[in-house]
């Protein structure tokens, strides 16, 4: 069944044309020309050729990735349209050259019912440029209390489970939640946080935390909750997705599940790959986020992580806010920065060119792991797949500024700072959502 | 003769449930005679402490007793944080000093009828303790199948569908049912399923896509205390009722449908599968005849096959 929802925009017709075609799916690492016929990938080779009415893309110079995807948004809608709506991120969305997005379901109102969930199908049928897809609450109104109806979410639509931007208040609905949503195919997405060890705090506790004397928050605060969720899905034999997984003890601790081969799996956030606690030196509100900017060892260990496939994939944590939220002291500025149209050039810049991360590996955690993980097909840039791709132009360079992104809002940590990697053109389902190249 | 208690069917051997069984079916015509009442247990004294309110359950046995011409006596217990409760232990000795033959007893708490026989003389009936036996129910649940689908319980599917969590029904029903042959399917969410139930030798399923193979749906009761908040075993009745709940649609003609009581009407049952045809009315009369022979036999003993009709 549909578990993502974009609207009917017309099928593509392309000939991309001399570009360096990344596919890890397909094992291709080549410069070659891609037919794109109705939507469809027709073919993929060398001096292809297609008529008068079908636009030629010269890819010269350029990357022809498949497309990616992104587990972990927030589209702000129902509730906050003035901070992010379902076009503004659907658009941000193909800006950054995803093809599929799925939103937390923390709005207001929470995402916990199939009526709530069915209102943002339709809306994303009739205004998102890119797939999107939503997740439902795990507990009611994120209270931690009762369970959500999840066999009717299912039915009606539901991407995954989460409760994301709070935890789970006790292991005891923590084993209820896993053992009910067993019923569904639909992963369960944690967010692990130990509230009674992250209140009051602003950033990372560590050395830079005690030279800003901003009140801490533990790595222990992440590792503590991740150890206890993967003993409660051990021993239920359940699968689970914890999100933006942040620091190494964390990594540690999913390291020895995956060897006891439980059924986990993991993300990380561009900002934690590439960002470490010194940065908030600035105290820029937009280094402000949860989990917090970590120490270098941690990043370093999710760098390692990534490479080697113990954290599956890259996510954004897109959390849009309004000006008047970020625009205040960093103390008081509320948790969360934006992403999905950084990403690519974010990791592309901080890992790809410093041969941190090998091209294809970055390819496979933002497109195929992830997508795998929600059940969508990968996308692959090959003969008979959907056309969901993108063509980077790996040199160029950008500024991050309000203007240039199609968010409603600007709370990146990268603004008023130059970027290396633009996306230019995005297809996302057999159509054109993104055109810089026109 | 030493004294024989039922606590859990596992007290009893099949010979002893079907002895039971036919016992029960001799009692029939009694039951449907002008004057439903033999003289069989005249002079003996037979007590029903109910520490729970359960009324069916309580009128069931006092009935079963007063057919069989018993005195009787109900005795309602409350437990120590009540301004009147006392300790179950002084409640049994107490009621022993009047030398009852039977002694009936329903408890929220499992272990309750080994506290109550170690302080009495009397046989002790386990009418439903916690959520760990109700020997009575599944033998008169044995009794209507029986009576609906001939003698021979064997390969005869029985899908038990509800709360099995918490079900003392569910417990007893189980050990029952495998005992006649029968092959048992559990069917509910995983929260409502207690862990490592497998080992019992059932079949566990989270939804009803094979209901048709069963030839009994048995139905357990559905409390809205699962999904008070912090509880969590369910979202909501709704979700229950549209998941797992039983109406006339979901049903083949020839399935027998059971519930034990009492009906959640629109959560585990709906109206029309409750007011179509099932066996549930015939449950409870099975209740009657089969607490009758349960009685007796406690009294007069489970050896000799003969005894009933002498008796009548």
């Amino acid at each position: 069944m549909e578990r993502t929802w974009c609207k009917p925009l017309p099928a593509a017709d392309l000939l991309i044309t001399g570009g360096r075609v990344v596919d890890p799916e397909s094992g291709l690492d080549d410069l070659l020309d891609v037919l794109v016929g109705d939507g469809r990938i027709v073919q993929v080779g060398t001096g292809l050729e297609a008529g008068d009415d079908v636009r030629v893309v010269d890819a010269t110079g350029m990357l022809v990735l498949p497309g990616f995807v992104d587990l972990h948004a927030h589209f702000r809608t129902p509730g906050r349209e003035d901070e992010e709506d379902i076009a503004t991120a659907s658009a941000a969305a193909a800006a950054g050259g995803y093809v599929a997005v799925l939103g937390m379901a923390n709005t207001e109102p929470v995402v916990d019912s199939a009526h709530t969930l069915r209102g943002l199908a339709r809306q994303a049928q009739d205004e998102a440029v890119v797939p999107l897809g939503f997740y439902a609450a795990i507990t009611r109104g994120l209270e931690g209390r009762q369970l959500t109806e999840m066999c009717e979410l299912d039915e009606a639509g539901a991407a995954a489970f989460s409760d994301d931007g709070r935890p789970l208040p006790t292991a005891a609905i923590m084993r209820r939640a896993l053992q009910y949503g067993k019923m569904s195919g639909r992963f369960m997405a944690l967010h692990a946080e130990d509230p009674s060890l992250t209140a009051g705090g602003q950033m990372h506790e560590g050395p830079a935390s005690a030279r800003l004397g901003l009140a801490g928050i533990p790595s222990i605060s992440e590792s503590l909750e991740v150890a206890r969720a993967l003993g409660v899905a051990a021993y239920e034999d359940a699968g689970l997705h914890l999100c933006h997984v942040s620091t190494a003890d964390s990594v540690q601790a999913i390291a020895h599940a995956k060897e006891a081969g439980l059924r986990v799996t993991t993300e990380a956030t561009p900002h934690h790959l590439t960002l470490v606690d010194e940065c908030v030196a600035s105290l820029d509100p937009n280094l402000k986020m949860s989990p917090p900017l970590r120490s270098e060892s941690d990043r370093e260990a999710l760098v390692e992580a990534l490479r080697s496939g113990l954290i599956d994939c890259v996510a954004t944590d897109h959390a849009p806010h309004a000006p008047e939220e970020k625009d205040v002291p960093f103390e008081e500025a509320p948790f969360g920065c934006i992403g999905l149209e950084t990403a690519f050039s974010v990791l592309y810049g901080g890992l790809v060119a410093s041969k941190a991360l090998d091209l294809a590996t970055l390819v496979t955690r933002m497109s195929a792991a992830p997508a795998r993980i929600a059940g969508l097909p990968a996308p692959s840039v090959s003969a008979g797949a959907t056309a969901d791709l993108c063509i980077v132009d790996p040199s160029a360079v950008w500024t991050v500024t309000p203007a240039s992104l199609q968010s409603r809002s600007c709370n990146s940590p990268w603004l008023g700072q130059e970027l290396t990697g633009k996306v230019r053109l995005t297809v996302a389902a057999g159509r054109v959502a993104w055109d810089d190249l026109a | 003769m030493p004294r024989r208690n039922l606590i859990s069917i596992e007290d009893l051997t099949r010979g002893d449930v079907e002895l039971l069984l036919d016992t029960a079916e001799s009692f029939l015509p009694v039951l449907e005679r002008d004057i439903k009442k033999v003289p069989t247990l005249r002079g003996r004294t037979i007590i029903n402490v109910f520490w729970e309110a359960s009324p069916r359950t309580s009128a069931s046995f006092d009935l079963a007793a007063k057919r069989l011409s018993a005195d009787t006596l109900v005795f309602r217990g409350s437990a120590l944080g009540d301004p009147h409760g006392e300790a179950l232990k002084d409640v049994a000795i107490t009621l022993d000093a009047y030398s009852p033959d039977i002694v009936i007893l329903r408890h929220p708490s499992a272990g309750a009828c080994r506290v109550l026989a170690a302080n009495t003389r009397a046989s002790v009936i386990n009418a439903g303790d916690g959520g760990h036996q109700d020997p009575t129910q599944c033998l008169l649940d044995l009794f209507a199948l029986r009576q609906s689908l001939g003698r021979d319980l064997d390969g005869r599917r029985v899908f038990i569908i509800g709360d099995i969590l918490h079900s003392r029904v569910a417990r007893s029903g189980i050990m029952g049912f495998k005992m006649l042959g029968m092959d048992v399917t559990l069917v509910a969410p995983p929260t409502l399923l207690p862990r490592g139930i497998e080992e019992m030798g059932v079949d566990v399923r989270h939804d009803l896509s094979e209901l048709g193979d069963a030839d009994v749906v048995y139905l357990l009761r559905v409390e809205s205390d699962l999904t008070e908040p912090g509880a969590a075993y369910l979202p909501s009745l709704r979700e229950y009722a549209r998941v797992w709940g039983i109406s006339s649609a979901r049903l083949r003609p020839g399935q027998r449908l059971m519930h034990p009581g009492p009906l959640n009407r629109g959560v585990e049952i709906s109206a029309d599968a409750a007011d179509g045809e099932n066996l549930i009315a015939s449950q409870v009369f099975s209740g009657l005849a089969v607490r009758m022979a349960i009685l007796y036999r406690t009294v007069i003993g489970y050896s000799d096959g003969t005894a009933t009709r002498e008796a009548l």
